[in-house]
């Protein structure tokens, strides 16, 4: 059925300890050129990771062999894109640790997932007096449904403060969590700090009270294996796009339970049973979510991505990060008075470093950056209330993928160097 | 590139940067307004003292990057001393030439915010380059309506 467009240099079998940087390069096509007449250097991969040929290619295929819509049709077609569709949610539910595939939903981003719990299970079990539990580093996507769902049932928002070193400060833990807790929601690694958080110790803590646990995933699913049971998490969030998959195509884990309890978010086609005029009864999950005509050619896409990540192996991506996040904070040393935000143990930490210039704002060391062609994300990485507490109103961020080398590394390192002469500074 | 990049990071906006005008806090203001870029977090306050039409002198400060610190220098510079109106023109003519509306020329002594110019290239940086003007604006429209009490916030969202 596919001809032979998945050209990948890496054998399914091999498990490689040391990623082959050069060969997956080689796999990136928008890798390969130049940018302001410099060689690329991707730094940006936190923000979204850019996609091999193959998962290009698959997009392709489906709109070019197989694509009907999903779920209706009884012809051939419809038939091809359903199963390749379905397969995806059964890949997705064993690459995040074996799960059922009932308890996968697609959304279109981690923002989805999460408005989806916050509004369809949070209006159900949230009521006046109760408590929501967030942390001090969210991203706003884990701040914003959280805020609106305490507003609209008039619960209260508490939040898990962090410790200068950028971890979570349980130290008042038993003070934040209790018994009116009803949601405790984190991120598993912060996007700006790069802090990966303890989450099984904080959900152990939130299921004493009662309370569900809802994981932001965004940052920690592309970047390290993810064993969705051992975590102790009831739902989890995580997107596609961040993990070499299309954009909008988004996941929300859930345990069966919970997700059996929960109605619809949004309602229309695909996700019913029956519908009269008088009555509408529910399909089962996970289709009761998933409304209408969902993002076809990016789900089936993302097997690709899953795949690749796969032949990898998530444990050799993690090892490979932790290698250039170690790298670059020896390198980074070199400049005098530049300040890394978040954990300095790499072993307690992801690949994304965020950091600030004494003198040169983010944005100028960002425009600077691009100039020579390095790619970083510059501003307040959608964590506004975490930059309050860091005392910063931007920070620089430099962050890794399976793509990146020491040698991307270094060009980031000599163009700061460059950029400080630059400035006069 | 690297001319596109000298082209908007000008010596005189370098020197703006590093040793910004306008920053010696007012005893009487009666214009107050705040600006923020929501996208950067780049942040101003801004005060001024009005009296008979003209700016008797202005207040800046600037949280910013290079951009929006030397743009709002430009500014205190340049509108220090000038009647009210001429001061929402140069805005205004300020907007347009950074949004690329407008070639106009702006007159010799204002030479300085023409160096401004070379954001155009960088859509993104534009409104740092604007954030000074818009949060002034804001404030005189505040003190114009009669509410010199109240501290204006403004965004560039709005823009």
């Amino acid at each position: 059925m596919q001809p032979d467009t998945r050209k990948t240099s890496l054998s399914a079998e091999s498990l490689p300890k040391e990623l082959d940087v050069a060969a997956i390069k080689a796999d990136f096509p928008v890798l390969n050129q130049k940018v302001n007449g410099y060689p690329l250097v991707y730094l940006d991969s936190a923000a979204s990771s850019q996609k091999p040929r193959e998962v290009i290619n698959a997009i392709l295929e489906h709109y070019r062999h197989n694509h009907a819509n999903i779920h209706r049709g009884i012809h051939t077609l419809a038939d091809r894109s359903t199963q390749a569709y379905e397969n995806t949610r059964s890949h997705v539910a064993r690459f995040i640790g074996g799960t059922e595939p009932e308890e996968i939903v697609f959304t279109s981003g981690t923002t989805d997932s999460l408005n989806l719990i916050a509004f369809a299970w949070g209006d159900l079990n949230v009521h006046e007096g109760d408590e929501i539990v967030i942390t001090e580093m969210e991203h706003h996507a884990n701040i914003v449904p959280w805020y609106q769902l305490a507003q609209r049932r008039k619960a209260r928002l508490k939040i898990i403060p962090i410790t200068v070193c950028g971890h979570l400060d349980l130290s008042n833990i038993n003070d934040i969590i209790t018994s009116r807790t009803r949601i405790v929601a984190l991120c598993h690694m912060s996007n700006v700090l790069g802090t990966i958080n303890p989450v099984t110790e904080v959900a152990a803590i939130a299921h004493r009270h009662g309370a569900i646990v809802v994981v932001d995933g965004a940052q920690s699913a592309p970047h390290m294996s993810v064993h969705i049971r051992d975590l102790g998490a009831d739902f989890f969030a995580f997107s596609a796009h961040k993990m070499l998959g299309p954009t909008g195509v988004g996941v929300l884990w859930g345990k069966r339970e919970l997700l059996e309890e929960t109605p619809p978010f949004r309602t229309g086609g695909e996700m019913i049973r029956e519908v009269r005029f008088d009555k509408v009864t529910w399909n089962d999950i996970p289709h009761r979510f998933e409304a209408g005509t969902p993002n076809i050619s990016g789900v089936v896409a993302f097997d690709a991505a899953l795949n690749y990540l796969e032949r990898l192996g998530m444990p050799a991506v993690h090892h490979h990060e932790m290698e250039l996040t170690k790298y670059a904070f020896g390198r980074l040393a070199e400049l005098p008075g530049l300040e890394i935000q978040g954990p300095q143990d790499v072993e307690q930490r992801g690949g994304a470093i965020s950091f600030t210039d004494p003198v040169i704002h983010p944005h100028d060391i960002g425009t600077f950056l691009d100039s020579r062609g390095v790619a970083i994300r510059a501003g307040h990485h959608c964590a506004q209330p975490l930059m309050r507490v860091m005392g910063k109103v931007a920070t620089a961020r430099a962050s890794f993928y399976v793509y990146n080398d020491k040698q991307d590394i270094d060009v980031l390192v000599e163009s700061l160097k460059e950029m400080r002469k630059y400035f006069g500074v | 590139m690297s001319s596109r990049l000298d082209d908007m990071y000008r010596e005189v906006i370098l020197d703006h940067y590093r040793s910004p005008r306008g920053k010696k806090p007012l005893q009487k203001a009666n214009v107050l307004s705040d600006g923020i870029n929501p996208a950067c977090g780049d942040q101003i306050a801004l005060s001024a003292q009005i009296e008979n039409g003209v700016l008797k002198d202005v207040h800046v400060d600037c949280r910013g990057c290079a951009i929006s610190v030397a743009s709002g220098s430009m500014l205190a510079e340049a509108v220090k001393g000038r009647p009210f109106d001429e001061v929402r023109k140069l805005a205004e003519t300020v907007r347009k030439m950074l949004r690329g509306e407008s070639d106009l020329q702006l007159p010799e002594e204002f030479e300085d915010i023409e160096s401004l110019k070379g954001v155009r290239n960088f859509p993104v940086r534009v409104k740092c380059a604007l954030l000074a003007w818009v949060t002034l604006v804001e404030g005189l429209d505040r003190y114009a309506a009669g509410k010199t009490t109240e501290k204006a916030v403004v965004s560039t969202e709005q823009e």
